[in-house]
């Protein structure tokens, strides 16, 4: 089961407004919705990357720079879980 | 002969965005050393068009080399200028393991830039169609 919790989702969605230039409301997406299907292009990718190491102090190492990663609100979830884990 | 081919189209405002809100992290994230070199303007700054055409090279690369969901830096994919000012693609890491694998034989891009926008197409010569 997910350790993340709804405040870590809820800065997530915050990022993804700021930078993933959607042309719809992030909290009209599910945690599950294709956001490349959304409207985000993969050049505003990199700017929800850089803006997800500020919000949570990660570094998203080379493995992770794919497309499942930064998909979804659930797959940004799953890798920053992955980094919490491997840091703990 | 199979080719594979791709295309994008890359805001040049949205790369003086990312300029803005990230610097040089930005710039180290996605660009190569010597395109860093290659992008700047007079006064020192960033170009941010001729960055946005890079940056729709490293795509269009992606969607000619036909990725899934490998692990691609933006930087193991790098535009070069010759003495013409013709440009040229070079693979590293991950990106020239990907076009082994998918038997790549060359690649070929071009570029071009209108107004706030540039955009680059890639083509890739298939050795055969894996």
């Amino acid at each position: 089961m997910s350790t993340i919790g709804i405040n870590t989702r809820t800065e997530i969605r915050r990022v993804l407004q700021d930078h993933a230039r959607l042309p719809v409301d992030i909290d009209s997406i599910g945690d599950e919705a294709d956001l490349f299907q959304a409207g985000m292009t993969s050049h505003a990718s990199v700017n929800v990357m850089l803006a997800l190491e500020d919000a949570f102090d990660i570094e998203f190492p080379d493995r992770m720079l794919k497309r499942s990663v930064f998909e979804s609100v659930d797959g940004i979830a799953s890798a920053l879980e992955e980094l919490e884990d491997k840091a703990a | 002969m199979t080719i594979s081919i791709g295309i994008d189209l890359t805001s040049s405002d949205a790369v003086a965005e990312s300029l803005h809100a990230h610097g040089t992290r930005y710039l180290e994230r996605v660009y190569t050393d010597r395109e860093r070199r290659d992008c700047v303007r007079q006064a020192g700054h960033p170009d941010a068009d001729r960055l946005a055409a890079r940056f729709a090279a490293k795509e269009a690369t992606l969607k000619a080399l036909r990725r899934e969901d490998e692990p691609i830096p933006w930087t193991s994919i790098g535009v070069c200028s010759d003495g013409a000012g013709r440009p040229s693609l070079e693979l590293t890491g991950p990106a020239a393991a990907l076009a082994r694998h998918r038997g790549v034989a060359g690649l070929s891009v071009s570029l071009t830039h209108e107004g706030q926008f540039a955009a680059a197409v890639v083509v890739a010569d298939l050795q055969e169609d894996k």
